[in-house]
C-alpha cells in the first residue's frame, strides 16, 4: 500500500513536470521542470529496486546533462519563444493526436493489466551484479560506447573551435 | 505491489509528452529537452520490464541509453550554439535553408 502511495505521488509529480515543460514559454522554466521529472523518475527507479540506475539518473541526467542545458540557455540568453503560423498548426494537430495515442496506449495496457506486479526490492540490482553483466556479457557494446563518447567529445570540440575562429575569418575576409 | 502496467502507462504518458513538445515547441532548446523526456520515458519501461522479468539486462540497457543521451546532448548543444550564432535566433523556423 505504501509503495502504491509513493508511486502515485511521484508519478503525479512526474506528469505535472512533463506537462509544465510543454506549457512554459521560457526555456529556463522548461529546464527546471525537466529536472523535477528526472528527480521523481529516480524515485520510481528506487521503487523498482534499481538503486544503480536511480543514482546514475541523478548524477548523469539531473547533474551533468541538465547543467549543460542550463549553461547553454544562459549562454545564449534565450528569451521567450515566439509564436508563429506553423506552431499554431502544430498545436491544433499535435495535441489532440498525441492525446488520442496516449489514451489508446493506456487503455490497451490497463485492459491487459494481468501482466503481474513489480514490487519493491523484487529485483535487487546491486552495482556488483550490473558490473558483472556489463563487463562480461556486454563488454563489446560497452567498449563501443567508449568510442561513441570519444567521437562526441571530438565533435563538440571541433564545433566549438570553429565557432570561435569563424568571426576572425570574417574579419580577415 | 504495483502492477507493471502502471509503470508502462506512466512511461507512455512521458513519451507522449515528449512527442507533443517536439511537435508544438518552436524553441530549439526546448525541442532538445523534449527528446530527453522521450528517452526518460523509454528508460522507465526498460527498468520496469527488468524488474518484471528478473533480468538485469534492462538496467544495463538504461546505462547505454544514458551514455547515448549524454553524447547527444554534448554534440547537439554545440550545434545549437553554432546555429544561434549564425541565425541570431533560437526559433527553428528561421533554420529553413533546406526548405524549397
Amino acid at each position: 500500500m505504501l509503495h502504491l502511495i509513493l508511486f502515485s505521488v511521484f508519478a503525479l509529480v512526474c506528469v505535472a513536470g512533463a506537462v509544465n515543460l510543454l506549457v512554459q514559454k521560457h526555456p529556463i522554466n522548461s529546464a527546471l521542470s525537466l529536472i523535477v521529472v528526472m528527480g521523481s523518475l529516480a524515485v520510481e527507479y528506487l521503487l523498482l529496486g534499481a538503486e544503480f540506475v536511480a543514482a546514475v539518473q541523478i548524477i548523469v541526467y539531473a547533474g551533468a546533462i541538465m547543467v549543460l542545458f542550463v549553461f547553454v540557455i544562459m549562454l545564449l540568453n534565450a528569451g521567450e519563444e515566439e509564436q508563429t503560423e506553423g506552431s499554431r498548426v502544430a498545436w491544433l494537430l499535435g495535441i489532440p493526436g498525441m492525446l488520442a495515442v496516449t489514451v489508446i496506449i493506456c487503455w490497451a495496457l490497463l485492459l491487459h493489466s494481468d501482466m503481474g506486479t513489480a514490487s519493491l526490492g523484487a529485483l535487487p540490482g546491486p552495482p556488483a551484479d550490473i558490473a558483472q553483466l556489463l563487463f562480461h556479457e556486454f563488454l563489446l557494446p560497452f567498449e563501443v560506447t567508449s568510442v561513441l563518447v570519444l567521437i562526441a567529445i571530438m565533435g563538440a570540440v571541433v564545433l566549438a573551435a570553429r565557432s570561435e575562429s569563424a568571426p576572425e575569418a570574417k574579419k580577415e575576409g | 505491489m504495483i502492477p507493471l502496467s502502471y509503470y508502462l502507462v506512466l512511461s507512455a504518458i512521458l513519451f507522449a509528452c515528449g512527442v507533443t513538445g517536439f511537435l508544438i515547441k518552436r524553441n530549439i532548446i526546448t525541442i532538445f529537452m523534449s527528446i530527453e523526456l522521450m528517452l526518460n520515458g523509454v528508460n522507465l519501461s526498460f527498468v520496469a520490464f527488468a524488474a518484471h522479468w528478473h533480468n538485469l539486462s534492462g538496467q544495463v540497457f538504461v546505462f547505454f541509453v544514458m551514455v547515448v543521451a549524454a553524447a547527444e546532448a554534448a554534440v547537439g548543444l554545440a550545434i545549437i550554439i553554432l546555429i544561434t550564432r549564425n541565425r541570431q535566433s533560437l526559433n527553428v523556423e528561421r533554420v529553413d535553408l533546406l526548405k524549397l
